[in-house]
């Protein structure tokens, strides 16, 4: 194998370069949305497709998210792999109907005659200042929509490995890119073998003994720093990054909970309902004996997002999580 | 009014229309054939397979109803009144051509070919869509109004990508007309210019809610004005203009000519479905007014005026029908054998680890149930 060259690059250009290489190996992956041609997407995710690929291959749409989605169906059943982009976390709410009625289920509903395979790109989360309907946090919603895969990278390399196995999938995927990661910078070759994460595998960020912080996207780096900051306090704190909440590896996520004995679930998203309830019950119910504390979720608050000027207070921090982790000091008699 | 200019400004851009609406208009009257001078120029064959189509609908219709008097389905929305929109949008196709049916068109996929059994599996309840939509080229019956819309624009744009001359029609309600999906399917159709024929059938109530409620248009074709497409109004009884009216309309698609929205003017004679009771919200008079505009007598009338049609032309028509109706009724009599192992089978290409746990749990139940 020939070294390749090592530099760094950011989330976006690496979302950028799966879409590529993917439109490039297959003449049947459609990119669309509003702003992803001429402009190459608010973000410049998809900078450069149209031009490379033509805007046959990367479209600018109407502004019309069902629109959007619904025509992507039509072209899934044609034998088309159409990546959809919904700017803005919120604003993929419009094709709920779409996702929930029809993509998530045509599979189920034609026994397979009719798979889709479409990935719908949601950039999300906040931590970039958004006003109103651009920081929201909707993964609970399509983690409850069963026929959807929903996957969210937390690295440059995953960003690259998982969007090329979401194209690549047979069946729907919900591609939530946390958007203030976007200009993270790692040192990446998209040439490195591994370049492809198959979907459904969480993997261990940080190894430690004490306790397990389970978590994903935008929260995967403000646990590692808890981890650290947690050593002064004499705790070993192992991070597990889940990349998949659909399918969910229980697996990875139960071998690290039983080595550690404690565990806290870590999400920006609002708690109440949230993806933490269910990741927490799953842990109960497969590591009981092994815990010595009751698993414990750090959440985002039960709150519409807040405005900027007040999100740092909502979001889940390094001290939030570092309170978690001494509550789970837990005594039974207490 | 005077507008005065500041010195230096530069002046209002000119701004004209992108398109003369004049031509997308529809008529204001919906256009008929049967019983005018235009019918003389539609062959005979046309017109006796047309007849046949009816005949063979309407029986399909009512056998259906009856089923589900029988409990043999759990729900069927009649089209009794419409079958001349669901026969003539059959007919127009190509076999290479996708339709795009809602819950209420299972008689146009059965007038496309499709085994009656087979189209009937979703209102029967034992899976939700009984046959293979790639070879027949008919999507499943959409029960969320109007969501079908982008999916026939979606697949005819790419269709024209790929540079195959394949046409989607896709058929929707006047109640589906308020939806959101009605309007991005329409703009998409009309900014990509995809091969796309739209077809509302008005038939009157949206289950009750009267057309008057649902719209303030001149007409639901007149909307298509707005999307920069044509619109075509047609006696939605009348089969011989709605064959006239879609087929120009597919070739229209067919040739780059892009998508047309046509509204056929029709009447729902059952209630919504049989769980709707519509003397709620309709008159008996209305109704009664309707059953002399049906569609099977205007092309009776029509055929037997000109001498096209005798006594053992109907009742072959009649006995072809009543055959279908008597292996439909046998066929659908037999239970259905389900393995509820199936429920895991198509939700994912291969199951998630969470399935297949779930999987061995019903297989666990249901090897005790056998060991009872």
């Amino acid at each position: 194998m020939t070294t390749v060259a090592v530099k760094p690059a950011t989330m976006a250009q690496a979302l950028q370069r799966a879409m590529r290489d993917a439109m490039a190996a297959d003449p049947t992956v459609h990119v669309m949305g509003e702003d992803v041609g001429t402009l190459g997407g608010v973000f410049r995710v998809t900078d450069g497709l149209a031009e490379e690929f033509g805007e046959d291959r990367c479209t600018d749409t109407p502004l019309a998210e069902a629109g959007i989605l619904g025509a992507a169906v039509g072209m899934a059943m044609y034998g088309l792999r159409p990546v959809v982009e919904m700017q803005f976390d919120a604003f993929a709410y419009p094709a709920f109907e779409q996702l929930v009625s029809h993509v998530s289920r045509m599979r189920n509903r034609t026994r397979g005659a009719l798979p889709m395979p479409i990935v719908v790109r949601v950039p999300y989360g906040g931590g970039i200042g958004g006003v109103e309907h651009h920081s929201d946090s909707s993964e609970a919603y399509y983690m409850a929509t069963p026929g959807l895969h929903v996957v969210t990278p937390s690295t440059v390399a995953d960003a690259y490995g998982l969007l090329r196995a979401a194209i690549a999938s047979d069946d729907p995927v919900v591609f939530l890119e946390p958007k203030r990661l976007y200009w993270s910078k790692a040192e990446w070759s998209p040439d490195a073998p591994a370049a492809v994460e198959p979907i459904g595998r969480a993997v261990v960020r940080r190894r430690g003994t004490s306790a397990t912080l389970l978590t994903y996207g935008p929260s995967v780096s403000v646990c590692l720093e808890a981890a650290e900051a947690a050593r002064e306090e004499g705790w070993d704190l192992e991070v597990v990054d889940l990349r998949s909440l659909v399918p969910f590896d229980d697996e990875t996520v139960c071998a690290s909970v039983r080595r550690t004995g404690r565990a806290v679930v870590v999400h920006e998203s609002a708690g109440f309902g949230g993806p933490g309830g269910e990741i927490a019950a799953r842990v109960t119910e497969r590591c009981f004996h092994h815990l010595e504390a009751p698993v414990l979720r750090v959440a985002g608050f039960d709150i519409p997002y807040p405005p900027p000027m007040l999100e740092r207070h909502h979001l889940p921090g390094v001290d939030r999580v570092l309170d978690a982790v001494a509550r789970l000091q837990w005594e039974a008699t207490s | 009014m005077t507008v005065q200019e500041l010195p230096g400004a530069t002046a209002y851009p000119a701004w004209k229309l992108r398109t003369d609406p004049a031509p997308l208009l529809p008529d204001p009257e919906p256009y008929r054939v049967l019983g005018t001078d235009a019918a003389d120029a539609i062959g005979q064959e046309l017109l006796l397979r047309l007849y046949d189509g009816l005949v063979h609908g309407r029986r399909f219709n009512v056998q259906a109803t009856a089923l589900t008097k029988q409990g043999r389905l759990a729900v069927y929305p009649s089209s009794t009144g419409q079958e001349a929109c669901e026969v003539a949008a059959a007919l127009v196709l190509e076999d290479r051509d996708w339709l795009f049916p809602s819950y209420r068109d299972t008689l146009a996929a059965v007038a496309r070919g499709l085994d009656p059994v087979e189209a009937l599996t979703l209102l029967r309840g034992d899976w939700h869509t009984g046959y293979d939509p790639r070879e027949h080229r008919i999507a499943p019956l959409s029960t969320p109004l109007a969501t079908q819309l982008p999916h026939a624009v979606g697949l005819a744009h790419a269709a024209r990508l790929a540079g195959d001359d394949v046409v989607a029609l896709a058929m929707v309600g006047d109640g589906g007309t308020s939806e959101g999906d009605f309007h991005e399917a329409l703009n998409f159709a009309a900014v990509w210019q995809a091969p796309v024929v739209f077809l509302v059938q008005n038939n009157g109530f949206a289950i009750s809610v009267p057309l008057a409620k649902q719209t303030a248009a001149p007409s639901l074709a007149h909307k298509a004005v707005g999307y920069g497409m044509p619109g075509r109004l047609v006696d939605g009884n009348d089969a011989a203009a709605m064959h006239e009216v879609l087929s120009d309309a597919v070739r229209r698609a067919r040739t780059g000519g892009g998508p047309t929205l046509v509204e056929a003017v029709t009447y729902r004679m059952d209630a919504h479905t049989n769980a709707d009771d519509a003397t709620r919200y309709r008159a008996d008079a209305e109704v009664e007014a309707w059953r002399a505009h049906d569609p099977i007598r205007l092309v009776e009338r029509h055929l037997t005026g000109r001498g096209l049609l005798d006594e053992g032309r109907t009742e072959a028509a009649r006995e072809a029908a009543e055959t279908m109706a008597a292996d439909l009724r046998e066929r659908m009599n037999a239970d259905p054998l389900l393995d509820p192992m199936d429920l895991f089978t198509q939700v994912y290409a291969s199951p998630t680890p969470q399935l297949r746990e779930e999987s061995e749990q019903l297989r666990a139940e249901l090897e005790a149930e056998d060991g009872r």
